[in-house]
């Protein structure tokens, strides 16, 4: 039997549907401390005096901590490394994991109390007196370019750094239509289910610290508390449990990851840190908050000649680390699938008194495509083009694979899409979204609804390097365990390894065991991010696979070609720890349509139907496949329509809980359909799959704004901003009806 | 204060300080981490519980308010041997992902399908709209618990 491109029901499912998941704060340790953070209630302030007396003498308190503990002296605080395109221009702005001096953004800690309970924990912070000296707050980018209010004296400006991608001569382009537009993105982010949490535990009769409630990149994250604590990586176990969801921002390293193993060591014990959603909202990396000026170069026909431009990435307070994704993907993926032959986009970090930036599922893709598939629309409605002929036109073609993208400096990245047919999916998302019947309610008035319909086209990056590794050990008992460093964000990982594994050995799945994303089970691992275990992790077993039937074969001296006929217990122990290498990436692609109805009275924009194609080069899974998409364009139009975290004009956070920030319900958005095809498989790996995880989110935004403006196209109403919440279309339409 | 209720079938009691609310003293007094903890504001549904055939935020209910009640949680809509149908539906349909909401999912689809086992889509879009899942756009979980209805018509309550 074949596993790989069959339904298979989860293994995960058991547990996690009987209520047995094991996620951190379901894990407790004996005599375990609790601890809770204290966080800056100022966005900018000098921070001259933290009183703890009063706390440290609350019932259960066992400490309290501040900067002064974590660095004494004149020591220096421990700062977050930038993981992703680090370069010395950013080392100014990376993030102390506690403030001393200063307070940059509402949120950022400043303390750690460790009490008996959490609730005991919780109440000591009410009795840490503060003396801030407010600093005038930078709210936007006018005033973080002023650079009259610095966020980081020693730096001297508020603008880490510009990156510019390049890809012919864009400046230099003249064309009988070219159109500026100035596009805004909003500030919003992954919101896990499961609030974050880690549980330290310090073991000083064996130096040993053990890190529960890992996730993402175990082994980086190790890497970073090891430099940062003077503790030898091996004195040091990640252990990743369930995980509620990831989407880039769980396990990414934040101050907590640094200061709860801290505050364990110091105190010799365990010590369980478990957020609040306040403090999730508040603290855990933000993503999406860019600017754009850009220009559109066509001929008549709509053949895209040029994008040219800037983008603006309001970075929060520090550039924390894989922030430099966001500034770095949208401009280098904003041409997307399409054959833009000149491009030059200039795109800067600035920082504001806000909470750091970092990746959420499709960083700077989701940004991107809002961006061009708008400019893309407004074009085709000058030129008097049909917005489908328009795309169809500057797709890039079959036969032109490996095709460049931009190249991007500081450092210097090339990159290309691997493989692709791109008017495949096209043509089925047309088909399947009844496109040509829909097209006659295009801008009609239907029952106090306006209706409009759209399509884009997108690619899904995947499968980063550089290597991933996977070992498989022949049990006693027959069966074989396999261990992998790709981790479970709740994608479905350990079904799908195991898809793999089973045919690559020839044994049926209930023979495999899977084992993820701990440090304690390979010597090196890279995790989960970048959509990137199917292709890695899945391949690195597939090479585990093969080296274990080739040592099998040596050892009983005859070929073998599917395990289940082969006398194993005889055999065991064999372990074998193979490695797949990989400096390129894979592009999944596809394309998208939306059809909404717009109430002009309330702005309160209707999502009637939502069909999406991607071509995901092999598919695994097809159940799995088909989760990951939906949920991807469900959270996406979360993003594009609901989500919002907002600010004040003194840098207060004001989108505190779950009744504030809009996150989907089940009645939002009830027809959203996905077909997954497998017609272009990637060529940089054996199994020919790519990443598949973001590619469903990436163009929510724009092609949902583009459904909006057909819609409102009679009111002369123009999206240029997100979200398209009830009060900004309401807004729209009463703006257009006074320029008329 | 010690409180006595009875939970998943069995009696128990808890002693607890006086503000603790049901979801904690679930999951840190009796140690049953089946029902999660997302918001604490009553918004998310992570931590949905059935006190006496209704669906509640544990969240939002005092562990005192428990006294005498009836609790059930995901641990006493499971069993030892198999998958119960509602949950066999969910596995099928791929109606979980990262599993944190699908404990209040479970339990607010059962108290609903107790009540109406013949609930439309619509209805049971409608009662789920209390509980947020972020990863898996809500699609199969609608699907999955319109084809459990079957297992509750008949009186068979799982």
């Amino acid at each position: 039997m074949s596993y790989v491109g069959q339904s298979i029901e989860r293994i995960e499912d058991l547990r996690l549907l009987r209520g047995r998941g094991r996620y951190v704060d379901d894990l407790h340790r004996d005599a375990m401390l609790h601890a809770a953070i204290l966080r800056s209630p100022l966005a900018h302030g000098l921070l001259k005096k933290i009183r703890v007396e009063k706390a440290k003498a609350m019932p259960g308190v066992r400490a309290v901590y501040t900067a002064e503990d974590v660095a004494p002296g004149n020591s220096k605080v421990p700062a977050i490394p930038v993981r992703l395109m680090p370069v010395d221009q950013l080392l100014p702005f990376e993030q102390p994991v506690i403030a001393r001096t200063k307070v940059r953004y509402v949120g950022e800690p400043m303390a750690i109390v460790v009490a008996d309970t959490q609730a005991q924990a919780e109440d000591a912070l009410d009795a840490i007196e503060l003396d801030i000296e407010p600093l005038p707050a930078v709210s936007d980018r006018q005033s973080s370019e002023k650079n009259a209010s610095l966020l980081i004296e020693e730096a001297g400006t508020n603008i880490p750094i510009t990156y510019t991608a390049t890809k012919g001569d864009a400046l230099s382009v003249r064309a009988p239509y070219v159109r500026r537009e100035r596009l805004i993105t909003n500030r919003h982010s992954a919101v896990c289910l499961e609030p974050r949490g880690l549980l330290a535990t310090w073991d000083g009769a064996k130096t040993k610290l053990t890190v529960e409630g890992a996730a993402k990149v175990p082994f980086q994250s190790r890497r970073v508390i090891s430099k940062n604590m003077d503790l030898p990586e091996d004195c040091i176990d990640m252990i990743e449990g369930d995980t509620g969801g990831g989407f880039g921002v769980r396990g990414e390293f934040h101050p907590e990851d640094f200061l709860i193993p801290w505050t364990a060591r110091k105190l010799g014990r365990s010590v369980k840190w478990v957020e609040d959603r306040r403090e999730n909202l508040l603290a855990a990396n933000h993503s999406r908050d860019i600017e754009a000026e850009l220009e559109i170069a066509c001929e008549k026909d709509g053949t895209v000649l040029a994008l040219r431009g800037k983008l603006w990435v309001d970075m929060g307070a520090y550039a924390r680390a894989n922030g430099t994704m966001v500034p770095r993907n949208c401009a280098q993926m904003l041409s997307g699938p399409y054959r833009v032959p000149n491009l030059h986009i200039q795109s800067t970090m600035f920082l504001s008194n806000k909470t750091p930036v970092g990746t959420y599922r499709g960083p700077g893709r989701f940004e991107a495509d809002f961006f061009r598939e708008r400019m893309f629309d407004l074009a085709a409605r000058d030129l008097g083009i049909d917005p489908v002929e328009f795309r169809r036109k500057n797709l890039a073609r079959k036969d032109e694979f490996p095709f460049p993208l931009a190249t991007l400096d500081l450092p210097e990245k090339k990159e290309e899409l691997d493989s692709g047919d791109y008017q495949i999916a096209l043509e089925r998302c047309l088909k399947e979204f009844g496109w040509e019947e829909k097209k006659k309610l295009q801008g009609k008035l239907v029952e106090g609804r306006y209706h409009g319909i759209a399509l884009s086209c997108f690619i899904e990056g995947g499968a980063a390097g550089p290597r991933e590794s996977a070992r498989m050990l022949l049990d006693p008992d027959g069966g074989v365990s396999v261990f992998v460093g790709g981790t479970s964000i709740g994608q479905g990982l350990e079904t799908v390894m195991l898809q793999i594994a089973a045919d690559a050995l020839g044994l049926p799945m209930e023979k495999l065991r899977i084992f993820h994303g701990s440090t304690t089970y390979l010597k090196e691992g890279f995790g989960s991010f970048h959509s990137r275990s199917t292709v890695m992790s899945g391949t690195a077993v597939l090479l585990a696979a093969k080296e274990l039937k080739e040592e099998i074969a040596k050892r009983t001296g005859r070929k073998v070609d599917a395990l289940r006929d082969v006398d194993l217990k005889s055999l065991a122990p064999i372990s074998i720890e193979s490695t797949f290498h990989n400096h390129r990436h894979t592009y999944a692609s596809g394309a998208c349509a939306a059809h909404v109805a717009v109430d002009p009275r309330t702005g309160d924009v209707r999502l009637v139907d939502y069909v999406t194609v991607e071509d995901v080069g092999k598919i695994v899974n097809p159940l799995l496949a088909n989760g990951q998409i939906v949920g991807a364009v469900v959270q996406g139009l979360g993003g594009a329509l609901l989500e919002h975290f907002q600010y004040d004009e003194n840098g207060q956070f004001l989108t505190g809980s779950l009744a504030d920030y809009l996150l989907p319900t089940s009645t939002d958005f009830p027809s959203v359909r996905a077909f997954v095809l497998e017609d272009a498989p990637s060529p940089i790996n054996p199994l020919g799959t790519k990443g598949a995880g973001e590619g469903g989110i990436v163009s929510v935004a724009g092609v949902v704004a583009n459904a909006v403006a057909a819609a409102l196209a009679p009111l002369g109403a123009v999206p240029r901003a997100l979200p398209l919440s009830p009060p900004r279309v309401w807004q729209m339409i009463q703006d257009a009806r006074t320029a008329a | 204060m010690k409180i006595k209720f009875e939970l998943n079938g069995k009696a128990v009691e808890a002693e607890v300080p006086a503000r603790t609310h049901l979801a904690d003293c679930l999951r840190h007094h009796l140690m049953q981490t089946g029902t999660h903890v997302g918001c604490e504001h009553g918004v998310c549904g992570a931590c949905t519980v059935i006190v006496d055939g209704e669906a509640v935020r544990s969240c939002l209910m005092l562990a005192a308010q428990a006294e005498g009640a009836k609790v059930t949680t995901v641990e006493g809509l499971s069993r030892e041997d198999d998958l119960t149908p509602l949950q066999k539906s969910f596995r099928k349909h791929h109606a979980l992902q990262c599993g944190f909401c699908t404990p209040g999912m479970l339990t607010t689809a059962h108290a609903l399908l107790s009540e109406e086992p013949d609930a439309s889509k619509e209805r049971i879009r409608e009662v789920l709209s209390g509980n947020i899942c972020r990863c898996t756009g809500y699609m199969n979980i609608i699907e999955a618990v319109y084809e459990a209805r079957s297992a509750y018509r008949g009186g068979a309550k799982k």
